[in-house]
C-alpha cells in the first residue's frame, strides 16, 4: 500500500521528535534521516504536525491532475468551509471551485446527510456488533486492523461520505454529460493525509471510487483569489448544517441521531478508547465515533486554520443553514452496494513478532534480556523511540545492538579501558561508583 | 520450551494508571500472536485483579507467564486479606466504600469476573498478611 506521509531527505535532520510522537512507533532513524514502516504507518498525520523541520509531508494529487479528465467533479470535506475568514455562505466556497477547474460539486456533507438518513431507516439496524464505531476516520480504520483485530466486526459496515459523494457524482456526471465514466475525474477535498490514501486505497472498498485527493490546504490557497468580489453566486450548496457538522468531533453522531454515543477525538484517546472497547468497559453506549484529529477533521493536518477557530466558523455557517436538505430519491432505493463495505477489512497483525507462535515467543525471550542489558533512558540515538523497541528492531533484525551508544561504549571500554570513559561526552560516561559502595 | 514472563508493579489507589498492566500485557499477547479471545480473557482477569489490588490491597504486583497452552496470572498484595472468600465470590458482594463507588467501581463484579473468563481461578488469602489470586486462562 502506498502511504501519504512521506519524508523529504533533505530536509529531516535525523531528530527524535517524530519517532517519540508517533503513536504506533511506526518511525526509526536510520542513517541521520527518519524512515517510516510501512506496515505500521496509520497515515494520522501526527508526524507531519510534529516535525520541527518540515520533513515529513503528506503528498496529494495536485490540480493538474484535472487535466487528465474532460470533466472533473470537486468533492469537498466539509472542513474546508471552516478555513475561510468572513464566510458568509457555502456557495462562495463551491462557487470557487468552478474557478479553478471543476465543473460539478457533490458535497461530502451531502453524501454524509444520506448515509445518516440511510442509518435512520434501516430497519434490521447495523450488521455489526454493538457498541458500534464509526468507520469515518480512515486512520482509526487502519489503527484498528492493525492493532485491535477484535474491534473490527464492531464497525458499522458503511462507506465514507467521500466516497459515497463520488460514486453518486460519477453516475450523475455520466447521465449529464453522456461521458464514459473513466473521463470523468471525481476528486475529494481532504483535510489529512489518512484520507489521501483512503482515496487511492480504500479500507471498506474493493475498488477505488475517487480519481485523487487534493489536500485542503492546496485548494484554499487557490480559491483566496477567484473567491474575491463573487457576484451572481450559482446556489449550488445542497447539504444541511447536519451534513456540514460531521467535519467536527460529534457531528456523525449527531448526523445519525445517536442517542446514547460517545466522541472520542485525539489519537490517544482514541487509543485507550479502543483498549476499554476491546475488554468490554467502554462507557454504557451505543455508538462510539472516533477521530483521530483533535476536535475532529477540522484538527486534521492539512488544514490550514486551528482546529477551534475553524471550529467556531463552521458553527456559525450551521446556524444560518437549515438543519438537513431533502434528498429526492428515498435512501433505502440507493443501492446497498454502493453505500456499505464491498470488503471486510482485514486484520493485518504489524505488530506480530512472527506468524509461528514459538518462534514469537522466542524472540520475545531475546527481546526481554537484550532490553535488560539497555539503560533504559529512551533517548533515542538509536534511532528507535524507546528501549524495548530498540530491542525489537534488533531481534527483527532491523537494527544492530552496536546502534546503542551504551553497548558501543561498553565495547569501547572492553578495548582501551576504563579511561576511555573521559572521551565520552558527560550524559554517555558511566557513574562513578560512590566510595565505599561495592 | 522456557515461558515468556512478565511482571507489573501496581500502585495503591491510583486509579488513573489502573489498567495500565493489562495494556501493556495486551500488547504483548497480540506481539506473540495469541488468539484474540484469549487475549480478552486474559485481559479482563488481568485488569479485575489490578484494580481489587488498587482498591482492596493498596496495591500489589501482577505476574505473567505464558507458555504454549496456557496464560497464568498471579496478583499478589500485602492487603487486609479477605475475610471471606466465599461470600466476596459472590455477585454484587462488595466492600468499597462510597468514594470508590463514585468512580464506577464497586459493584461487585470482580472476582466473579475474574471466574467466568479463567479457566482456573485459586484464592491464597490470609488476613493482615495479603492475598494473591492466580488465574489461568488456557490456549485452545
Ligand atoms: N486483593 C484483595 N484484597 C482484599 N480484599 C479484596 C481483594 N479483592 C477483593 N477483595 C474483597 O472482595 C470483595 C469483592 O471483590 P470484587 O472484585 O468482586 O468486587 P469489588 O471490587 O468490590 O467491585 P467491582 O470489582 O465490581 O468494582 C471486595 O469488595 C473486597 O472486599
Ligand atoms: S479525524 Fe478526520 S482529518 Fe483526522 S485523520 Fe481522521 S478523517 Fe482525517
Ligand atoms: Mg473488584
Amino acid at each position: 500500500m502506498k502511504h501519504a506521509v512521506v519524508l523529504d531527505g533533505t530536509r529531516c535532520r535525523g531528530c527524535t521528535t517524530c519517532i517519540k510522537n508517533c503513536p504506533t512507533e511506526a518511525i526509526r532513524v536510520r542513517q541521520g534521516k527518519a524512515a517510516i514502516l510501512s506496515d505500521r504507518c496509520i497515515d494520522c498525520g501526527r508526524c507531519i504536525q510534529v516535525c520541527p523541520h518540515r520533513a515529513i509531508r503528506s503528498v496529494s494529487d495536485s490540480l493538474d491532475r484535472l487535466k487528465d479528465f474532460r470533466y472533473c467533479v470537486a468533492v469537498p470535506e466539509p472542513a474546508l468551509y471552516g478555513q475561510f475568514r468572513h464566510l458568509e455562505q457555502v456557495d462562495q466556497v463551491l462557487n470557487g471551485l468552478l474557478h479553478i477547474g471543476f465543473h460539478k460539486i457533490f458535497e461530502a456533507a451531502k453524501a454524509a446527510e444520506i448515509l445518516a438518513e440511510y442509518v435512520a431507516r434501516r430497519i434490521e439496524g447495523s450488521p455489526a456488533k454493538f457498541p458500534l464505531i464509526s468507520p469515518q476516520c480512515p486512520a482509526i480504520l487502519r489503527l484498528i486492523r492493525i492493532r485491535f483485530p477484535r474491534l473490527i466486526p464492531h464497525l458499522d459496515p458503511l462507506v465514507m461520505p467521500m466516497e459515497l459523494a463520488a460514486t453518486l457524482a460519477r453516475k450523475e456526471a455520466c447521465a449529464e454529460t453522456g461521458l464514459p465514466p473513466e473521463e470523468i475525474g471525481v476528486f475529494a477535498i481532504v483535510p489529512c493525509p489518512a484520507k489521501v490514501t483512503a482515496a487511492h486505497s480504500p479500507e471498506g472498498l474493493s475498488q477505488p471510487v475517487l480519481d485523487g485527493a487534493l489536500s485542503i490546504r492546496d485548494v484554499y490557497l487557490r480559491l483566496l483569489r477567484p473567491m474575491e468580489g463573487q457576484n451572481n453566486l450559482l446556489p449550488l450548496s445542497a447539504s444541511g448544517a447536519t451534513g456540514v457538522g460531521v467535519a467536527m468531533s460529534g457531528g456523525a453522531s449527531h448526523a445519525r441521531q445517536a442517542k446514547r454515543y460517545v466522541a472520542v477525538d485525539g489519537i490517544e484517546n482514541c487509543i485507550q478508547m479502543l483498549e476499554e472497547i476491546e475488554d468490554g468497559r467502554q462507557p454504557d453506549v451505543d455508538f462510539i465515533e472516533l477521530a483521530a484529529c483533535t476536535q475532529g477533521c477540522v484538527g486534521g493536518c492539512l488544514t490550514v486554520e486551528n482546529p477551534y477557530a475553524a471550529k467556531m466558523r463552521l458553527r456559525r455557517l450551521m446556524d444560518e443553514m437549515s438543519p438537513t436538505s431533502s434528498w429526492p430519491a428515498e435512501p433505502e432505493e440507493l443501492d446497498q452496494e454502493i453505500i456499505t463495505f464491498s470488503r471486510t477489512p482485514q486484520y493485518s497483525p504489524a505488530f506480530r513478532l512472527d506468524p509461528d507462535r514459538a518462534e514469537a515467543m522466542a524472540k520475545h525471550l531475546r527481546i526481554q534480556a537484550l532490553e535488560a542489558s539497555l539503560p533504559g533512558l529512551h533517548c533515542g540515538s538509536c534511532g528507535a523511540p524507546n528501549c524495548r523497541a530498540f530491542a525489537e528492531d534488533v531481534v527483527l533484525g532491523r537494527a544492530s545492538a552496536d546502534d546503542c551508544i551504551f553497548k558501543v561504549r561498553e565495547r569501547m571500554r572492553d578495548v582501551a579501558g576504563p579511561e576511555s570513559d573521559a572521551y565520552l561526552p558527560p550524559p554517555f560516561r558511566q557513574k562513578k561508583p560512590r566510595e565505599g559502595s561495592e | 520450551m522456557e515461558p515468556v514472563r512478565l511482571s507489573y508493579p501496581v500502585e495503591g489507589g491510583d486509579f488513573i494508571q489502573a489498567g495500565e498492566a493489562s495494556s501493556k500485557m495486551k500488547m504483548t499477547l497480540k506481539k506473540l500472536g495469541l488468539p484474540a479471545d484469549v487475549i480478552r480473557k486474559a485481559a479482563i482477569c488481568m485488569y479485575e485483579g489490578e484494580i481489587n489490588m488498587v482498591i482492596h490491597a493498596n496495591g500489589g504486583r501482577a505476574d505473567v507467564e505464558i507458555t504454549m497452552d496456557q496464560i497464568t496470572l498471579r496478583m499478589v498484595d500485602q492487603g487486609p486479606g479477605i475475610p471471606d472468600v466465599a461470600r466476596a465470590m459472590e455477585e454484587g458482594y462488595s466492600t468499597a466504600g462510597p468514594e470508590v463507588r463514585s468512580l464506577g467501581f464497586g459493584a461487585g463484579m470482580g472476582l466473579p469476573n475474574m471466574k467466568r473468563y479463567s479457566d482456573e481461578l485459586h484464592i491464597d488469602t490470609e488476613l493482615g498478611k495479603g492475598t494473591t489470586v492466580i488465574m489461568k486462562i488456557k490456549i485452545g
